[in-house]
């Protein structure tokens, strides 16, 4: 595991640059916006990378919830795979099938649909018991860092385009501004609260908080906006040399975030192991424990 | 300012705000790492 990091973090390096030539020098330039439109090889990676992480998170922290007790944790299996059974079922039905955007494929829902019983498998396999909390932070911290990216690029790239910085009141702007908050404030309740019950309201705060991502994504569906309507899987058309472009740069922060996300977690848990020490000192120096009683030291982990 | 600035203005920002947050790690790897010290001294 120590060999994989370094080369995966020039794999990474080797992809970001191959990414970024492919992004300012390969891609075609734009009819209408000209030069400026290749701001969307950073600003649409950096926006799915940010849901990306907050759905992990979501998936962390209702797993986190449900693992208080087994019997939530067996109704929670249940329940997520119903999810997925009715809700790839139910993207077939004419009637559902009305709702769903011009151009967007059933089969296309469907799989996110199946993505959410897929996920909350594979993420209750691989992070047992308190590394979900530890999974939940990592990706909340890491997915506020492409949220913020996604808040900054977009007023750089609408004051040239739109000939303003901000559209007040326009739902996706406002609706991803509220995202990042919520998200934020997360990460402050988590670190400045030392209740015992911080990590289960952090992770009901994720599970609200998660609940605003599909309303900033679909939000140009439905709604009037300044802001673009879709321009790949909504009906809308992307030159076939720009979408790979979008792909390859989406791949290398995907890469990246991965890589920053490893190193989060390991900080986290090192974190954690520090506080644990800590806290058994103080127990031992104020007499409560016999050292006889004490988990394994960490040297012997 | 042309609309090539505000190209490069977005990409600057986003490595500055991925360096900044890097650099926020590795301070925070740093700090733990001083702890673990301390806490190997200790005992």
């Amino acid at each position: 595991m120590k060999r994989l990091f370094p080369i995966l973090s020039v794999i990474t390096a080797v992809l970001l640059a191959y990414a970024l030539y492919q992004a300012l020098v390969v891609a075609p330039t734009d009819a209408q916006q000209g030069e400026v439109y290749r701001i969307i090889y950073y600003h649409v990676p950096s926006a799915w990378t940010a849901f990306l992480l907050f759905f992990i998170n979501f998936i962390a922290s209702i797993q986190y919830i449900a693992s208080r007790k087994p019997s939530t944790q067996t109704a929670a299996k249940w329940i997520v795979l119903a999810i997925g059974v009715v809700g790839v079922i139910a993207c077939f039905l004419p009637a559902v099938q009305k709702l769903i955007p011009a151009g967007m494929r059933p089969s296309a829902v469907a799989t996110t649909v199946l993505a959410i019983p897929a996920f909350y498998f594979l993420v209750g396999k691989l992070f047992p018991g308190q590394r979900l909390d530890v999974l939940a932070v990592t990706t909340a911290e890491v997915g506020v860092v492409f949220c913020t990216i996604v808040l900054v690029t977009g007023p750089i790239w609408a004051r040239p385009v739109w000939g303003i910085w901000w559209a007040p009141g326009d739902i996706r702007l406002t609706s991803t501004l509220v995202l990042w908050l919520i998200y934020v404030s997360y990460l402050v309740l988590r670190r400045f609260s030392n209740s015992a019950q911080t990590q289960m309201l952090a992770a009901a705060l994720a599970v609200f908080g998660a609940l605003d991502v599909p309303l900033v994504y679909f939000s140009i569906w439905f709604f009037r906006t300044q802001h673009p309507q879709p321009v790949i899987g909504g009906g809308g058309s992307m030159d076939p040399r720009m979408l790979h472009v979008l792909v390859i740069n989406w791949m290398a922060f995907l890469c990246f975030a991965f890589l920053v996300c490893w190193s989060r977690f390991r900080l986290e848990l090192m974190h954690r192991e520090i506080e644990e020490a800590h806290a058994m000192e103080s127990l031992v120096g104020s007499g409560v424990t016999s050292k006889a009683s004490l988990p394994l030291s960490r040297s012997s982990r | 300012m042309n609309a090539v600035k505000f190209l490069f203005a977005a990409y600057i920002a986003t490595w500055v705000i991925h360096g900044v947050y890097l650099a926020s790690l590795v301070r925070r790897f740093g700090r733990l790492r001083q702890q673990l010290k301390e806490l190997g001294k200790g005992k």
